[in-house]
């Protein structure tokens, strides 16, 4: 589980802005006009949360993507997030909390330190990726914002803005804004993180940009990208997939290997990047997605069969 | 239109085939290749087995007979099935056999597709002159399997996605169209 110490980091690494200047200088002066200015690299710090697994490429974990609010195809959110704005961001915290209000984003990525945080990502669909995120525990602003005794769970939304999102439309049968819920314990877990980056730069608008939750032991769907609203409630907050198809999705949707999708096995998965070999990349999925020792806790005595 | 050789039917057939291949080896294929290439063979044995479906209608609405083409676009639709089974059970399951079965009879999408399959193996083995002539009538009746075969691949390509979106709807629209023209009646 924890990382090796002599794992080299990101930092190890030849800058990417200083790769891009190399690059081109190759590429001589008219390659020079399409690379533009390199992003500010973030500062983080390694986590012993950290798995050792290989990371999967910027190209893979960039290209192939489930974010419906731009294309139902994986590569939809890529050629399309492009003309979404996230500067101005705020992030609107309320509900059972002592300070609620309209956080600018700089206060919220304020909360905590940002730190590496190298997570199995397993999807519903039974594939799975190993990311870097850059990012820190989601409990951390909700201290700041306060969470009051009353409070049993967290919901979170999506920016809803359909002159940006190209499939938020009635057409596409999903009831905007997408909207997703933890319970407080989950949410309160230090696995839990708002990624603000992504290999070591800032995230990537069809990954979530400028800020996404982050749920290792759950399915993907549960990590929320381009978080506008938190509300703390008391009652279970509706989350997406449960309203769309709650036969299929629940509420916890906790990786399983022993519950099945109705519609498929979830007992194993296909690591992206196996190219065409990925019968060598077919792996049992892990209970917890890995993470069991973590959280299996957060549900003794629970029926995971029937709180899936 | 009649003088084109009903085997550049079979080299157009391949066309598709070289466009994955292409793009497999161009690097264009993306970064999950196996999903990528059962979803397109997939998809391509359903626009063959549609225009399999059309070539009827096509003479009778608008009198444009293509009637000695339409073996050869069957046998190319059953072509793609095959090796969209194939790339399933190969590069995606991986050869895990008893997860494979497992799934094939669990889960409906999949026994769907499967039972497809097996309604289009024989119309493929009986596509051949001799048996044509040797079951008489009954070759007729053997290949309305067709029918159920392709509404079959239609519901197994609508149920395997997360939310049916609006090109499933538009396939299953098409499906119905083509169901629907030869329940026209004829005149007189």
């Amino acid at each position: 589980m924890a990382r090796n110490s002599s794992h080299p980091g990101w930092a190890d690494v030849t800058p990417r802005a200083m790769f891009l200047n190399r690059r081109a200088l190759m590429g001589g002066a008219l390659a020079a006009g399409f690379v533009g200015p390199a992003a500010a690299r973030i500062a983080a710090t390694p986590s012993p949360y950290s798995t050792d697994a290989a990371p999967n490429t910027l190209e893979e974990i960039t290209s192939y993507n489930n974010f419906y609010e731009f294309g139902w195809n994986k590569g939809d959110p890529k050629a399309n997030a492009g003309r979404l704005t996230i500067d101005p961001w705020s992030v609107e915290i309320g509900g059972l909390v002592e300070r609620p209000g309209s956080y600018p984003l700089d206060d919220v990525l304020r909360a905590a330190p940002a730190e590496e945080r190298i997570y199995r990502f397993r999807c519903v669909e039974a594939w799975s990726m190993v990311i870097p995120w850059i990012g820190f525990p989601l409990s951390a602003l909700l201290d700041r914002a306060g969470v009051q005794p009353g409070a049993k769970y967290v919901a979170f939304q999506t920016l809803y803005r359909p002159a940006e999102m190209n499939n938020q439309t009635a057409l596409s049968g999903i009831d905007w804004p997408y909207v997703e819920g933890l319970r407080i314990d989950e949410a309160m877990h230090p696995l839990t993180i708002l990624a603000s980056g992504l290999y070591g730069d800032p995230l990537p608008r069809q990954n979530g940009a400028p800020l996404r939750l982050v749920v290792p032991w759950k399915y993907g769907f549960k990590s929320i990208k381009s978080i506008v609203k938190i509300t703390l409630t008391e009652a279970p907050p509706p989350t997406t997939w449960q309203r769309l198809q709650p036969q299929e999705y629940g509420f916890y949707a906790n990786v399983n290997p022993q519950v099945d999708h109705p519609r498929w096995s979830q007992a194993t998965e296909r690591r992206i990047g196996g190219g065409l070999f990925a019968f060598a990349s077919r792996q049992p999925t892990q209970m917890f997605n890995g993470y069991g020792e973590e959280v299996a806790a957060l549900y003794a005595g629970m029926d995971l069969r029937k709180f899936y | 239109m009649r003088k084109v050789p009903v085997g550049a039917v079979y080299l157009a057939g391949l066309v598709p085939l070289g466009w994955i291949v292409w793009l497999v080896v161009s690097g264009g294929i993306g970064v999950d290749p196996v999903k990528e290439i059962e979803h397109r063979l997939g998809k391509i044995a359903l626009w063959f087995l549609f225009g399999g479906l059309a070539i009827t209608p096509l003479r009778r609405f608008l009198r444009v007979d293509l009637m000695r083409y339409r073996r050869a676009v069957g046998l190319v639709a059953f072509f793609y099935v095959g090796l969209h089974v194939l790339v399933w059970l190969v590069l995606d399951m991986g050869m895990l056999w008893a997860q494979a079965l497992g799934d094939l009879v669990r889960r409906p999408y999949l026994f769907f597709g499967l039972a497809a399959l097996l309604l289009l193996l024989p119309l493929a083995l009986t596509s051949n002159t001799a048996s044509i002539r040797r079951l008489g009538r009954n070759w007729r009746r053997l290949h309305l399997l067709v029918y159920p075969a392709v509404a079959l691949a239609v519901v197994h390509y609508l149920w395997q996605m997360k939310v049916v979106q609006p090109q499933g709807w538009l396939w299953l629209a098409g499906f119905g169209v083509l169901m629907a023209l030869r329940a026209v009646p004829r005149r007189r």
